[in-house]
Parts: C-alpha cells; structure tokens; sequence
C-alpha cells in the first residue's frame, strides 16, 4: 500500500521489537468472536490511473454538469477566482487540524478572524463565529439559539424559506419544547403576508425571513424586525444567495437580531450539494448564546498578537450536555475559500457582481415576460432568481428545454408549493451570458 | 559584526488583510455586462440598496492575496509538514489523488436539484459508498446526509429516539435515558440531549473498560433509550465485554449507538455490526482520510441494523431498475439532517480511498495504525505513566503523574514537542485520565519518525528534571509564545475595528 | 493553604457567606478560585430572583472550565455585583472582598447556621484532598 510508509520488513522488525509474533497478535485483545475471519468485499486495490478512470466514468453520468443552467434555490453557478482553489490546497491548510494549538496553527486562526470580519460587515452584524457545516444547519441552530435567549418556544417561519431548510429545522427541533409554524406568501407580491404575521404573540421566540426568499423577492426586512421585536421576539433573517449581500442593504440595518447565511456563493463549488459553509452572526450582546467556535485576538508575553479560539465554555467539550450546540468544528477549508473570494473580490467587486446579477436576471425577466402566455409570478424587487409562470406544467417544459435544448430552465415550484404546476424558478447569474439567456428565451418561446 | 533577529521580516508579520488594504487595489476583473442596463431605481428600488459601499471591506491585488495566504499558510503545522499525533483525530495522510478527482468537472459543476436521470454518476457514487461502508461496518442501513461527526451522532440518536417511539408509542416517554461513558467525547452529550434523552454517566474500571457492575445497575433503574460507546475507547482499547455489553442494553430495552471516531484500529479486522452495534457513525475525515481542512468539511454517514434503516435520513438514494433514485417517501424517517444530500466531495474522496487500498489495503492500514501506537507504547511506557495495562490499539494513552512532581505538566509537554517538529498530541483527554497525553500516530508515519518521536518524548522526560522551565515555557522556536487566553476570553475581541488593538490591549 | 476567614460561614461547594441580619453576601472561596485558575465570566442572576437552597444560580467560567454556583440558602437576589461583567478577574485577586458576587435576603436567617465554620471548611477541604 503506498500510503503506508513502512516496508514488509520494517514492520515485521518493529513487530519483533515489541515481542510480537505476526501482525494478527495485534488484536489478541479483540474477542474471537467478533473478528472478522474474512477479506472485506470492497474491491481489489486499484492503481492511482484505475481510480481516475472510475471516478471520470461516475462523472461523465453527471449528464446536466455539462448543460447550460438557471438553476439556483439555494445552490449557485458563480466563477471562482483561480487564487481560490490553488490556496486552499496548500498543505500547511488543507493537511491541519483545527485550530486548538495557537502557536501552530494562527495561519488558520487569521484567516478565521478575517471570515468572521467579513461575515460581521456583510450582514451588518456585530459578531459572527467561526461559520457552520451549511444554511439549513445554521438556521437550525440559530432556531435554538432564539429558543435560549427569549426562553420561549414558538418560531414562526415564513413559508418562503428554502423548503429543504425547514425540514432540516424541523427535524432539529423535533423533541424540545419548541413549536414550528408557518406563515403563507402573498400570492400577488411573494413576500410573506401580512395576515399571517398577526401571529406574533408573546410566545414568539423569533419570527424567521430569507431575504431574498426562496422565489427570490426581496422582502421588507425593516417592518418585519419592528413587527418582530414590538413582541419581544428576535427577527432571524436567512440568506441562501450571499452574492445578493454586495447590494441589498444589509440585514443588520434592518434590525435583524441573528443572520444566517449560506456561503456557497462566496467561491465555492456547487460540487452536487456540498460541502458548503454556513455563516452565523448575532447581536453582540447574544454572543454567549452563539453556538459554534470563535477566534479571538490574543498577545503572548512579549506583546505579539495572535488569535485564539474563545468563549470555549459555550462548547460542547466543557458543557458536555449543557453546551449551546452539539457542533464540534467548523467548516473549516470551505470558510477558507469563501475568506479568500470575499478578499479577492474585495469591496469593489463584491458589490460589481452582484450588480452582474441583478442586471442579467432583469433582462432574462424582461424578455421572458414578453413572450406569449408567460408572466413573472410575483411583482416584489429580486435580487438574481425569479419565478416565471407558464401556460403550461413547468415539469414538460423543463424536461423538454433539457432533453432537447441542454438548457436547464430552472426548478419547477410544484414540487415544494401547491398550486404551482406551472411556475419555475430561473436563476441567473454573472456566469450566464446574454447568448445563454437569448437561447433559453427562444427555446420557451 | 552581530546578527540579531529582524523582527520585522514579512512573512512573520502578515497582517490582517484590512490592515493591508489601500483604496482603489482591484483583484479580478468580471466579463464586460452584455445585457442593456436597467436603470438602477428600477433593478432594486433605493430603499432596499446598501448604502455603506461595503466600507470596511479590503481593497487588494491578487498579489496581495496570494502573499497574504501563502505567509500566513507558513504558521501552520500540518500533516504534509510531519507527525501530527492527535490523539482521537486520526491525523493520516490526504492523498493527492483524492484532490484530484474530487475537482472532476462532472463533479464540481453538477447542481443537487438538477434532474434525477441527469445525476446518475453523483448518486451511483454514493450508492456504492453506501454499500461499501455497510460492509466496512457490517450494518447494512446507510445514511451519507450527515455534515460531521457530531452531526452524524445526533443523526443516529434521533433515529433510536424514532424506534423506542415507533416501538413503544406514548410508554416510550419511560425511555429516556441515554448511557454514556465517563470517558466519552463532549459531543456524545450534547448530541443525546437534542434527541430529547438524559444522559447518564457510566463509570470506567481502574484498568479502562467500562464498569460492568455500574452498567448492571443503571440498567436495573430502568428508563433506558441505549448506550453511546466509543470502541475502541477514548484510552485506546478495545472492550473486551462488547458482547455483553450490547446484550445487557438489548435486555433492557434499548438500543446501541456506536461513535466511531476510532474506526481506523478496526476496518478490515472487526465489524460493529458483528459485535451487537444496532447504529454507528463514520467520521469520512478520519478513517477515509479526507482531509481535516483546518476544522472542516467533514463527512459522517450512519450505518445501522436493517430493522433501523427505515429511520434514516430523508431522501435515500436507492437502486431500482439498474438506476439510481433519491427516495423521499420514508414515514418511518427522522426526517432530513442538511439541505440536499451531504458534503459530497468528501463522499468522492472516501470512496477514492477505498478503491486505492482495496480489500487487502485496508486491513493492512489498520494493522500498520495499530503497531505503530504499540510501537510507540513500547518504547514510552517506562518514561511516562502509562494507565491502563491493556494492549493499545490505535493510540496510546500517557499521562503527566511522573512530570508533574516537577511541575511539569501534559500542556508543557505538548507544547515542547513543537519545539522538536512534532504537533502536540491531544492533551488533557479523555477526561477520565488526570493529565492525559493521548497519541495517535496513524498508519502513515514511518519507522525513523516514530523513533524520532520517540525520542523526543524521551528527552522532554528528561528536560522535565534537569531543567523543568525549557518545558514550562515552551515552545521556544514559534513565532509567538504562549497566548493570554484568559484575557482574550474576559474581553472578547472578535473581529477586525480600526480601533481593535486599543480595544484589546486596554483588556 | 488556602485563605479561609474566620468571620464567614461556607458551604461543601466552596461558597462563602457573610451574614447581617437576614441579609447573606456571597461568593466563592479562595481554594474554588484556586482550584477553577483565570476567572473569565461569571453569569448572575437578576435582582428579585428566587432560589430555594442549593439551587444554581449563576456560573463561573474560567478558560476551559465552568462551574455552577449554588446558594446554601434559600431566599431573594436583592444585589448582583455587576462590576463582575467587566472585570472578572477580581474573584481571582480578591475572592473574599470586591469578588463577591449576590447579596440574598434570607427567607429563614437560620438556615446560615447549619453552614460549616472556617475551621470546618478547613477540616473538609483536607478530607477532600485526601
């Protein structure tokens, strides 16, 4: 095995200088009866060019990774830098543990206290930890955070969240005190409806927004937070399309008291679902609450700055089952890469792209509109995706613009929404261009 | 003529990037727009613009960038750099080959709600890592959807909590006790209590298995939901009472969960699944080696029992008709644990791994995991109090009881093993062990890293008396010392201000 | 040896309380701060909370370590030391003084008395270290 460094003989040296006999003595304190008397039936030992070949034939299945896309909700087609897969291949960051010896470890530390920066200056917030495994998991612990800090159980979650979130809410919250319910759209504007947040009520732990929502409509974050904490609860606003931070006015501005956000936007491949990077920021005053790890500036004796990883007590490894969360790390290498875009791009180019996006989504929405028998669902501002409504089920026309166009047109609705047979949600972005966005219009048309 | 130390050098004074930013530096260009413009009150009405031009954010060169990166990288040990014996961690090589094709375009660029029969490469990958982790394991029902360890523990705690109610119906609410050894990972814990248990602590022995006396009678108490075992243990050693243990649960009514953060002394040796484990996690970035990326992505897939899989994880990807679907129809499910189907990538690399050691590779990675932790045992275990007797699987457990009569302790000598090229070892865990050094040196560490190790050990023992502060005061060759935790932690500065070093030196 | 002032009345949890009428101040003893190192964050209750003895009814967080503190009498928080929030530091440098934490108006002033003295909290804490 070629990953092993030891030879045949050195080990068969090694296992004479420790007094043993053969490798099989290795394991004289593992009862017979529970030793596997077998060889594993997984494949025989591939060579480094059968691997290759395996994996490309897995690939090549992939049929729509080649096709021209508008798929979003919640997993974005954005370009990378190159600097950004090349520096988080570096050894001395992919090859690390995390963080827990300072003095090895601060490249990773600096580059986490410039994430949770960033976080803090995207979403307007005044903290930010060290980022979670993904959206959905983020806006699940940010559920519980709320249950903790108001000590009350209801969540009210706007129907428009990403669906695949809520499951995940639900599932997490499935045996606490807390209770789920939702909140309906407005079927003209496709923000969330008024009637429903009359809900709101002193049991209120949070009321729960993505902005834009999962139809991509921009929702009035401002009166939400003032309705949200006239109750005394706290406004969660959820963000899966992190381009849309470089010119929506900032959720902390609004008044949000916990964001969370998906970070795959941010240089990251949509690699089939994952891995992707959860962001999770708060108010400072809730930072006791936060779930997740956090780095801090620290000095040694001498006065040289370095950071550390703080507020440890919150943590599952000291609070065993008193901690804030279960969570043990972070995401970590996939923080690193979305670090190094929101720096590449910098404060320029974060607000350039997503300037990009809103200009090409508005020319597809645009020349979709004209065509006979389609509308645009909702009439609330987006950011990059909206909903089209067809005069047909969006499921034939999706698979027929698919099978013979390669152009996949979007997500068709009914999938998540009744009602919705003939709504899809279009997604475009910087990496679309007008010749793409030309050849999907003709190919509705 | 002298050399002093210039201690402004670059690379070991690598700001923070808003410390290095200058107005007007750009690091990429996009395309020219191609689309006519909306006007901009049109595109987004005014009060739903930002209007802090993102003040704050860098402005750099991509030069800047990749100085900035690399230089810091510098500050970091890592696997490719040397031994890296945490303890619990499994810190193996990540080969190259896994980078490699888990960057394949028809990987990478494939979105997780693009269509079914469009997708079939993505979900027959992981339909033959699910298979091939459920032969590892011997428990037939997989689930790939967990993000991590922890998240693969709660996963599995939720679907004993979704059996005993599904078994017991309203009497399951009698059930809830949840077992955990005293020398369990903090997150066995905290995982149980979101699964709605109470956990109850079982002791250890004095020689570190668990107490089969106390386990009798917790179980005679009543109330239990199951057991979370790790296994080998957090000391490094097998149960040897595993049977009796998984049965003695059975008999009480409850379920067995394995944490298998200690897979890599058992693959191709011994099957959970043969020793009564009715569910356990895998932690991908350990036994699989995907790579540890500083804290992340991991990957945490549950094996279980048949009678269990119809608890997993909504959706499911599923064989039918010699193709590949995701099935979300499972009454019986907990329900979905993340958005879409897991961390991927790291499912690519998993089963890259398996390929390349195939059936005979990966007992001999397990055997060469195992004689190298003995190896170092061998040779350590009369410098340093070794605590337990039993032979040492994957890892060894020392503690500090000899150095600490010299006020030497565990942190001082992690710390002074920088100083000789080595990562610390994981230090003062488990719990149960008073100062305790736990090391695992994996399978890929050769013999004269393991003798220079060794050595090293040897002569910190031997720094302890002679000259106890070089200990104490280490590590001598970083490029800072030893930080003020208590400080950063009374006031807590957590991200960049103009105004932070003030802020943080006033604490 | 840890400091153990003899005017002071303390608890098996290595809490200490100075009684006055039916008001006790409380903290933790010098052998607790020892014992927990670097004091980092100590969480109180709100004035006008109540406890029954032996509730928990804050926490000390040293670096990597937290520890609850209990009340050995039953009564009602009528002042929290809220200069503990900026500098926590003191119940290291002065447990028994400015590190004090809430002051409680006992619902029974006898319950004080079962506490141990200063010199049987010192004969406990040589039976715990044994």
């Amino acid at each position: 095995m070629r990953y092993i460094p030891n030879s045949k003989e050195e080990q068969s040296e090694m296992l004479g200088a420790i007094g043993l006999a053969s490798a099989d003595e290795l394991f004289r304190s593992i009862p017979e009866d529970v030793l596997l008397a077998r060889k594993l039936e997984v494949t025989r030992p591939l060579a480094e060019n059968e691997v290759i070949t395996s994996m490309e034939t897995f690939a090549a299945k992939n049929e729509a990774a080649v096709k021209t896309s508008f798929l979003g909700g919640g997993v974005y087609s954005h370009f990378s830098p190159t600097v950004v897969d090349h520096l988080i291949q570096r050894s001395e960051f992919f090859t690390s543990y995390t963080p827990y010896q300072p003095e090895v470890t601060q490249g990773t530390l600096q580059y986490i206290f410039e994430f949770q920066t960033l976080v803090c200056q995207l979403t307007g917030m005044e903290v930010a930890n060290a980022s979670m495994y993904d959206g959905s998991t983020a806006m699940a612990e940010a559920f519980l955070m709320a249950h903790r800090v108001t000590r009350r159980d209801k969540v009210l979650v706007a129907e428009t969240v990403h669906p695949e979130y809520l499951e995940v809410a639900e599932t997490y919250t499935q045996h606490g005190e807390m209770q789920l319910e939702t909140i309906g759209f407005d079927h003209e504007t496709g923000c969330v409806a008024t009637e429903g947040l009359a809900k709101i009520d002193k049991d209120t732990a949070a009321l729960v927004i993505q902005s834009p929502n999962f139809f991509g409509c921009v929702e009035r974050l401002n009166d939400l937070a003032d309705m949200a904490h006239e109750a005394g609860a706290l406004l969660i606003v959820v963000v899966t399309e992190a381009v849309s931070f470089g010119m929506l006015k900032s959720p902390g501005e609004c008044g949000a008291d916990i964001v969370v956000a998906e970070g795959q936007s941010f240089g990251v491949p949509m690699s089939f679902g994952g891995p992707h990077v959860g962001m999770f920021a708060c108010r400072q005053k809730y930072v006791r609450q936060m779930p997740g790890r956090l780095a801090g500036v620290a000095y040694d004796k001498d006065g040289n700055r370095g950071f550390v990883l703080t507020l440890a007590t919150r943590e599952q490894h000291i609070r065993r089952d008193k901690a804030t969360s279960n969570i043990c790390t972070n995401q970590g290498l996939i923080a690193l890469a979305a670090t190094i875009y929101m720096e590449t791009m910098g404060r320029r180019g974060l607000q350039e792209v997503a300037y990009h996006n809103a200009q090409k989504a508005a020319y597809a929405a645009k020349r979709i509109a004209e065509l006979d028998g389609f509308s645009i669902a909702f009439s609330a501002p987006f950011f990059n995706e909206f909903v089209v409504t067809a005069p047909s089920p969006a499921k034939d026309i999706l698979r027929r613009l698919s099978s013979e166009k390669d152009i996949l047109g979007g997500i068709a609705l009914s999938g998540y929404y009744k009602g919705r047979e003939n709504d899809f949600l279009v997604c475009v972005t910087e990496t679309n261009t007008r010749e793409q966005i030309d050849k999907l219009v003709a190919a509705l048309g | 003529m002298s050399i002093t130390k210039v201690t402004q050098h670059p690379t070991q004074n690598e700001a923070l990037i808003f410390e290095r930013s200058q107005t007007g530096r750009v690091g990429y260009r996009l395309p020219q727009l191609d689309v006519e413009e909306t006007p901009a009150d049109d595109l987004m009405p005014a009060e739903f613009r930002r209007t802090d031009d993102l003040e704050g954010v860098p402005e750099v060169s991509e030069v800047d960038v990749i100085r900035h990166f690399t230089r810091m990288s510098t500050w970091n040990f890592s696997i490719d750099l040397g031994m890296y014996p945490l303890g619990s961690c499994t810190m193996k090589y990540n080969s190259r080959l896994n980078e490699k094709v888990a960057r394949i375009a028809g990987f990478l660029n494939h979105h997780p709600l693009a269509p079914e029969d469009e997708s079939q490469g993505g979900l027959e990958l992981m339909y033959r890592l699910q298979e091939d982790l459920a032969e590892i394991t011997g428990l037939p029902g997989v689930t790939l959807q967990p993000a991590a360890g922890a998240h693969g523990e709660m996963t599995g705690v939720m679907i004993i909590r979704a059996v005993l109610d599904k078994r017991e119906g309203e009497a399951s609410k009698q059930r809830r006790v949840m077992l955990v050894p005293d020398s369990a990972h903090g997150t066995n814990p905290a995982s149980a209590k979101l699964a709605g248990f109470t956990v109850k602590t079982i002791r250890s022995t004095p020689d570190g298995f668990t107490d089969m006396d106390h386990l009798y009678e917790l179980c005679g108490e009543g109330g239990i939901a199951g057991l979370m075992l790790t296994n080998p243990s957090t000391v490094g050693i097998f149960e040897k009472n595993i049977r009796e243990i998984c049965d003695a649960i059975h008999d009480a009514g409850g379920l067995v969960y394995m944490d298998g953060a200690n897979m890599n002394a058992l693959v191709g040796v011994a099957r959970p699944g043969d020793m009564g484990v009715d569910v356990i996690h895998l932690n991908l970035h350990k036994t699989f080696s995907t790579p540890h990326g500083g804290g992340g992505p991991g990957c945490g897939p549950c094996c279980c029992t048949v009678e269990l899989e119809p608890f997993l994880p909504t959706p499911k990807v599923v064989r039918e008709n010699g193709g590949y679907r995701l099935e979300y129809d499972r009454p019986d499910s907990i329900g979905r644990v993340k958005a879409f189907f897991g961390n991927f990538g790291m499912m690519v690399r998993a089963l890259a791994y398996i390929q390349t050691h195939g059936d005979t590779g990966l007992r001999e990675a397990t055997e060469a995991a195992v004689l190298n932790a003995r190896y170092i045992a061998h040779y350590l275990e009369k410098d340093f109090e070794k605590p337990f007797e039993a032979d040492t699987m994957h890892e060894v457990i020392l503690s500090h009881k000899k150095q600490a009569r010299k006020g030497v302790h565990t942190l001082d000598i992690g710390k002074r093993l920088i100083d000789y090229g080595f990562h610390p070892m994981t230090v003062y865990f488990p719990l149960i062990v008073d100062g305790a050094m736990l090391i695992e040196p994996t399978e890929s560490v050769g013999r004269q890293e393991l003798d220079a190790f060794v050595d090293a050990m040897k002569s910190i023992a031997k720094e302890t008396v002679e000259d106890p502060d070089l200990v104490i005061n280490a590590p001598h060759t970083t490029r800072i010392g030893r930080l003020d935790e208590a400080t950063a932690a009374r006031k807590p500065v957590l991200r960049w201000s103009p105004d932070m070093e003030s802020t943080a030196k006033s604490a | 040896m840890s400091n153990i002032p003899d005017n002071l009345k303390y608890s098996k949890d290595h809490e200490w309380l100075n009684v006055e009428g039916d008001t006790a101040t409380l903290g933790i003893t010098d052998y607790a701060q020892e014992a927990l190192g670097d004091v980092v964050y100590v969480e109180l209750p709100n004035e006008g909370e109540n406890f029954n003895a032996h509730d928990a009814f804050g926490s000390v967080e040293s670096v990597k370590a937290v520890s609850e503190i209990f009340t050995p009498v039953a009564g009602e928080v009528i002042e929290t030391n809220e200069d503990l929030n900026d500098t926590p530091e003191v119940v290291n440098d002065d447990p028994y003084g400015d590190g004090w934490m809430v002051k409680i108006k006992m619902d029974n002033s006898g319950e004080a008395d079962a506490l141990l003295s200063a010199e049987e909290y010192a004969e406990f804490l040589e039976s715990e270290e044994e």
